[in-house]
């Protein structure tokens, strides 16, 4: 057996421990507000495979809530993305851009999002236009000041090779000045991610009627602790699945740079 | 025009346009009011002993769940970077610890802890050890070999080596991880005050100045407030890491 495959199964071991641990621990307290595993398993049985077979035996909650939540991650990080990484080149690109907006975005970025959501809600409503500004609002920053800065880095035997020979401005953005900021933009990009997740669940718990955070605040009021519990369990497996995802094609899109690790294979 | 300059017009210039876009009547003005509204609202709290005490309470409550998280993640995070089997033990349980976001546990912990301030720390602390957590992991990784094996040679005990050669490496790294976790730390105990009702803190004022009256006016004094706090404290941060680590910039530029 490899070592690879050993601590595959040791790291499994583990985890299987831990949830028989936390089986017992919830089992011998008894309390309301822990339930074991199995009876979690068991209420995400009973809240989301409970459809026809038509929908694949998703339940209702999935289609309301489950999905409509993602869809308002993604549409409002996407938006993030877009906007941070376009303004960020271009401010970054300019001499004197930041000074003028940086001390703003520095102050905008310090606000904590949920104080601003009562605002949002009577300028938006209740619908998902207010829980994708929020977002986007919170998540916004890390991008654009990561983007901002690795622009800036560009190295400046690039920039003047590319004057002299009269590269176009979109072949130099997009050849030269965003591939030398990605490695930058990626450390924003994951940063964003995480924010903008838990902007997600807070907007909902504020001001939805739908949604995995309407869905918690629902199941504590029914006192449906398995069901609340249900939620929580689902949302760690999306943050941890979109944050693979993310690492996964952080690594694709920084393969041709010599990461530190393999420079220092090769060389020693 | 230096740099402080421009960045005071650029203010005034975002000002000038929310004065005019909330005059403009394309928004009911009660719902987004212009700025003078607002400034002349956070002169009037500023002096008001009520609004000041809200104000305590959570930057108090923020103090103490930064503290602890620093008190927690920077011990484990040398324990779990320096020995190796900890570490295997410890990742499957941390992978699926962290992603949970904090905030999914608020309703919870409403319910479970009650609304008291004890809440609100224990869930910012639940966030806020991660970043640090991880940034010590990562600065004991990125740790040059040979400053390791020399204090190794010169006959360093291995607590020695952790004190003279892992920790000052790590400080920056530490100091980084700080600096996101205290504005996790601000969004997850402002966030719990608004959810909680009946406390006190800056969350809590914006849920009382929003629902009822609808005092728009005030939610957004209190959003500059927190804005500003949250910008002084990562003034600060920025500062100890360009002071106190100076020697760790002048390091990597000499390398």
């Amino acid at each position: 057996m490899s070592t690879k495959t050993r601590e595959f199964l040791n790291r499994w071991l583990v985890f299987a421990i831990a949830l028989v641990a936390w089986e017992l621990a919830a089992r011998l307290a008894g309390s309301t507000f822990f339930p074991p595993p199995t009876r979690i398993v068991q209420a995400m049985g009973e809240s989301w495979f409970n459809g026809p077979a038509s929908s694949l035996f998703l339940g209702e909650v999935v289609f309301q809530d489950v999905l409509t939540s993602i869809g308002r991650l993604a549409a409002g990080w996407a938006i993030a993305v877009v906007l941070g990484v376009g303004l960020g080149v271009l401010l970054g690109r300019t001499r004197t851009a930041m000074d003028y907006v940086g001390p703003l975005f520095a102050f905008m970025r310090a606000i904590p999002p949920p104080v601003l959501v009562p605002v949002f809600l009577v300028l938006l409503g209740i619908d998902s236009t207010m829980q994708i500004t929020v977002i986007v609002f919170g998540a916004v920053w890390p991008i654009l000041m990561n983007t901002v800065d690795g622009v800036r880095s560009v190295d400046q035997v690039k920039v003047d090779t590319a004057r002299s020979f009269r590269i176009p401005t979109p072949h130099w953005v997009l050849g030269v000045v965003l591939p030398a900021a990605t490695p930058k933009i990626f450390a924003g990009l994951r940063v964003s991610l995480s924010i903008a997740l838990v902007l997600m669940v807070v907007s909902e718990l504020v001001g939805a009627t739908n949604g995995i955070g309407y869905r918690l605040i629902f199941d504590q009021r029914q006192w449906d602790f398995p069901a609340m519990w249900a939620g929580i369990v689902l949302l760690g497996v999306l943050g941890y699945a979109l944050n693979t995802v993310l690492l996964a094609a952080e690594r694709r899109a920084l393969r041709w740079q010599p990461s530190q690790a393999t420079s220092a294979g090769v060389g020693g | 025009m230096n740099k402080l300059s421009r960045g005071l017009i650029g203010l005034l210039g975002f000002l000038v346009v929310w004065e005019a876009f909330s005059r403009s009547g394309f928004v009911p003005q009660k719902y987004f009011p212009p700025p003078s509204t607002v400034l002349l609202r956070l002169g009037e709290l500023l002096t008001q002993a009520d609004f000041l005490l809200e104000l305590v309470a959570t930057v108090l409550a923020w103090a103490i769940a930064l503290g602890i998280s620093i008190a927690i993640a920077v011990p484990a995070g040398l324990l779990l970077g320096s020995v190796r089997q900890v570490r295997t033990a410890s990742r499957v349980i941390i992978e699926f610890l962290r992603p949970v976001p904090s905030v999914a546990l608020i309703p919870l912990a409403l319910v479970a802890v009650g609304s008291g301030p004890e809440t609100k720390i224990a869930l910012a602390v639940y966030a806020a050890v991660w970043p640090i957590l991880f940034n010590t992991i990562y600065a004991l990784d990125e740790i040059d070999p040979v400053m390791v094996e020399t204090a190794r040679s010169f006959g360093f005990s291995r607590v020695r080596t952790m004190f003279t050669v892992a920790l000052p490496h790590s400080a920056p790294f530490v100091l980084t991880g700080i600096r996101l976790s205290a504005a996790v730390a601000l969004i997850l105990v402002v966030s719990t005050e608004y959810l909680a009702g009946g406390g006190v803190g800056l969350g809590n004022f914006a849920l009382n100045a929003s629902t009822g009256a609808g005092r728009m006016d005030l939610v957004l004094a209190g959003t500059v407030v927190a804005g500003l706090i949250g910008y002084l404290i990562n003034e600060i941060l920025e500062q100890v890491h360009k002071r106190g680590l100076r020697w760790s910039a002048v390091d990597r530029e000499a390398a």
